[in-house]
């Protein structure tokens, strides 16, 4: 059966499962390795994409589920060339040490900056449930307070 | 420095595509490098050499270590850059190939034979000694990449470089050597306001010999080593563009997923192997000794198609093995405490516990292979891809030149993707032998990954101090289960009786090396066992170290350090306390202090830690403080949460749910600085993990009078018993 699914933009027919979760889609079907498998039960965020703007987690969610949305992924966050302010405090902040969640926590982060552009400490640890095993927290936290500080003019990134 | 006692080889050539190549043989006593740094290396597109300059001015640094979240190729190439005067903006890095001339394992070994480094004079510094005996590794790991690739390779083959280029150009102004300076990528002859780029000079330079104790720069003049200098592998880490092993695409490739005997030791009995082998997407069901394999053109495919599938398998006579069992051996064997002086006014004791642990890397293990007549391709991410090499060879049959290792980048390390650990690559290459010459990758799932790990050792230690009528300490004594070593149970307080002695007590759960090795379990033993020692002798757990340290004033100063960024010795409102704990690793003097608070209900929250770090210098101070912040809460999610349990001879936890780690609601601020105190490099990877625990447990005490001694934290119950 096939299925059509629009990610970053471009539609595309896919010949799978309904029941196939969208990360298997996405990394082994599309070739979208930016998105990854961590755990295979939504427990610990490494899977993350929008669908329609809102961070989903894609490992236990199956295809079906994504058709006729739009999904985004890490490698579609970027915008005519420009990264995403999320992206760009994350090179600025370095946050990533091996990197492997941070694709999930930058989407997870896009995802909670577009509903809540200045989120309050416990709104991020309400939020944010993403495991990283090389303990970035810190710097995940000044990141995501540094994306949503008002530019001021002149102002030194 | 350092005896160069053989000449150093050049190989310089035209590169395919019309560069040129200038090639420092940085480690020249590796055997065989003398037939592989040839004249004509370039020619032949083997590129054997450390750095090459070609002339678009770009400065290519090869890497024998593993990039696994840590920043060791920056850092690396930045001590070459260091000595070279090299624009940085202009160097590049790449990960050597997977071949003995790259191992690493010779840089210490060959300066072992009649020059010993003091890294490893020091006897404590146990990480650096098994690296030396792991000659002919390729291997990251024991927080030595740094400070032996580093110091004793990079700086030596960036310092020769430049005195080729600086030879090399003043021949081409006709002055003298004397008269010219690197700087910025560029030489300079300031008399005649003549200047020359790397680039321009590579193909001069290339054809001199390479100076044979190249003079280093005084570390007073460096500019670019101690500054933040960003990371090159960040940009693809934001982007999805960063290949990890999990996300190579070979063409044609299948997908293997694996049913492991879930008991240490097991094996399959029998499956019937029909209801996968229906399936769609289903290639073949593998029955090995040790798992049920489903091979499909999906990994989705193939797990489903596992799970269809029931094999029986057999316990290896291990069913009766439990986390109880292990413990209660381990008492056994430690049999009553240590002797203590008659002479005590006090005598203290108290045992304490760990528990077994896993890596958890947030990339599961997964290798991928393709075995094709007498070669074999493995894509992975590994520690050490020249044991992966000679890991793959064994199982196939092969001899190490018939297989390749494409190492790729790795989503956490921690010990999990060192030598001896590789029965993933194992697995594999038998997979792919099966398949061949389909190229097969072996994903692992979460629940394989936890289950069928390498365990940080459980352990146990008992331990006895005797105080004066005064409190002043007169001895300090331990026996230990589950492994140690000399630096682990290393306590640097001036106390007259110190001993700690192991007691063996075997049980059959795979073990192997994770963050730090044996500093973590000896860290919380022996920095719990001190400050309970403090508080018996009703003094200040900090002042209680201090005076005890004149003797080490290198712990003196990280000890006085952290507690001075910490506030040690201000008032705290009730419930809230601090703890201090200092141990030295991989040459590192690591002192913490935890700041918790302990709700009436005996809820914890950790609210800041503070690091005060000597390791000598620091290379790169960005990458340098997040290791440390990392190492502090990778520590801090073991000792609070972390726990591997065994029950009928296998592992019960599975995956994320009941294997908890913390996430950033549990995460603390964390403070780092460090001491530039000039003492050879230590190692950044692992150090800042052996204290954390203890200043933890300490810290805990203060804040709620509960003296926690099994980790992790969440067995005991916080509230104060009346």
């Amino acid at each position: 059966m096939a299925i059509t699914l629009t990610v970053n933009g471009t539609e595309h027919l896919l010949d799978v499962e309904p029941d196939m979760p969208l990360l298997w889609a996405l990394r082994e079907t599309l070739g979208l390795t930016g998105t990854k498998f961590g755990c295979g039960i939504a427990a610990c965020g490494a899977c993350t994409v929008h669908l329609d703007g809102r961070p989903v987690r894609t490992c236990t969610l199956p295809i079906s589920a994504a058709v006729g949305k739009r999904v985004t992924t890490i490698e579609g966050l970027a915008q005519h060339g420009t990264l995403h302010a999320v992206q760009q405090v994350w090179v600025d902040a370095q946050v990533p040490q091996c990197g492997y969640c941070q694709s999930g926590i930058i989407m997870a982060v896009a995802g909670l900056l577009a509903q809540t552009p200045n989120p309050t400490d416990d709104e991020i640890d309400a939020s944010l449930t993403n495991i990283c095993r090389c303990g970035t927290f810190a710097r995940v936290r000044k990141a995501i307070h540094q994306a949503a500080a008002p530019r001021t003019e002149g102002a030194a990134s | 420095m350092n005896k160069w006692t053989r000449r150093a080889f050049i190989g310089a050539g035209t590169i395919t595509g019309g560069g040129f190549l200038l090639g420092v043989a940085g480690f020249t006593l590796a055997p065989g490098r003398h037939t592989l740094v040839s004249a004509d290396a370039g020619e032949h597109g083997q590129l054997t050499t450390w750095i090459t300059v070609t002339p678009d001015n770009l400065i290519t640094i090869l890497i024998p270590h593993c990039e696994m979240g840590q920043g060791t190729p920056t850092a690396l190439a930045m001590m070459a850059a260091e000595e070279m005067n090299a624009d940085w903006r202009l160097v590049r890095v790449q990960e050597a190939p997977a071949l003995d001339e790259y191992a690493n394992g010779y840089i210490i070994r060959t300066l072992s034979g009649d020059y010993v480094p003091a890294v490893m004079a020091r006897g404590v510094d146990y990480g650096a000694f098994k690296i030396a005996q792991w000659f002919g590794f390729q291997v990251t790991g024991g927080s030595t990449a740094v400070r032996s690739t580093g110091e004793y390779g990079m700086r030596v083959a960036g310092a020769a470089a430049k005195e080729m280029l600086l030879t090399a150009a003043a021949q081409q102004f006709g002055v003298s050597m004397a008269e010219c300076t690197a700087k910025s990528g560029r030489v300079l002859h300031a008399a005649s306001g003549r200047s020359a780029s790397f680039g321009e000079l590579a193909r001069a330079a290339a054809a001199l010999p390479v100076p044979t104790s190249p003079a280093l720069k005084n570390p007073d003049t460096f500019t670019l080593r101690r500054t933040a200098v960003p990371r090159l592998d960040i940009p693809s880490k934001v982007d999805g563009s960063a290949i990890y092993g999990i996300d190579v695409s070979v063409p044609g490739m299948l997908y293997a997923a694996v049913d492991f005997a879930p008991v240490q030791g097991g094996r399959v009995v029998h499956v019937d192997t029909k209801p996968a082998e229906a399936m769609r997407g289903v290639k073949k069901v593998l029955v090995l000794e040790e798992a049920v394999v489903v091979v499909a053109d999906s990994f989705w495919r193939a797990r489903k198609a596992l799970a269809a599938l029931t094999p029986e398998f057999h316990d290896g006579g291990n069913a009766g093995v439990s986390s109880e069992t292990i413990f209660a051996a381990f008492d056994a064997a430690l049999g009553a405490p240590p002797q203590m002086p008659a002479t005590a006014a006090t005598v203290v004791t108290a045992d304490y516990k760990v528990p077994f642990l896993a890596h958890a890397g947030m990339e599961p293990i997964s290798c991928t292979a393709r075995v094709d007549g007498s070669h074999c391709d493995v894509w992975t991410g590994v520690q050490d891809p020249l044991n992966a090499r000679s890991t793959a060879a064994k199982a196939l049959g092969f001899e190490n030149e018939q297989v390749t290792v494409h190492n790729q980048l790795l989503g956490g390390g921690f010990g999990r993707r060192l030598p001896f650990n590789f029965d993933y690559v194992d697995l594999g290459v038998r997979i792919a032998k099966a398949m061949s010459p389909t190229p097969v990758k072996m994903i692992w799932t979460r629940e394989n990954d936890t289950q069928h790990d390498y365990y940080r050792p459980a352990g146990m230690s008992r331990h006895a101090g005797a105080l004066d009528a005064n409190g002043v300490p007169l001895a300090a004594s331990s026996f230990y289960a589950g492994g140690g070593n000399g630096e682990a149970v290393f306590m640097p307080y001036a106390i007259p009786e110190k001993d700690a002695d192991a007691k063996d007590a075997a049980h059959p759960i795979r073990l192997g090396q994770w963050r730090s090795v044996l500093n973590s379990q000896h860290g919380f033993f022996k920095e719990s066992f001190i400050d309970e020692m403090a508080h018996a002798a009703g003094k200040d757990p900090f002042e209680f170290r201090r005076t005890m340290l004149n003797q080490q004033p290198r712990f003196k100063a990280a000890l006085e350090k952290a507690a001075a960024m910490s506030g040690w010795g201000t008032p705290l409102p009730a419930g809230e306390g601090r703890g201090i704990a200092i141990c030295e690793s991989f040459g590192t003097i690591v002192a913490e202090v935890a700041h918790v608070s302990v709700s009436v209900a005996g809820r914890l929250k950790v609210l800041h830690m503070y690091a005060a770090v000597d390791c000598g210098d620091v290379v790169n101070l960005d990458t340098a403080t997040a290791q440390v912040e990392g190492g502090i809460i990778f520590a801090l999610s073991a000792a609070l949460l972390g726990e591997i349990t065994i029950k009928d001879g296998r592992v019960v936890e599975r995956n994320f749910r009941d294997h908890q780690m913390i996430r950033i609601v549990d995460a603390p601020l964390v403070s780092v600085e460090f001491i530039r105190s000039n003492a050879l490099l230590g190692g950044l990877g692992e150090p800042a993990v052996p204290p954390a625990a203890a200043a933890l447990t300490n810290a805990i005490y203060a804040a709620a009078g509960v003296r926690v001694r099994e980790l992790p934290v969440k067995k005991t119950p916080l509230v104060k018993q009346a």
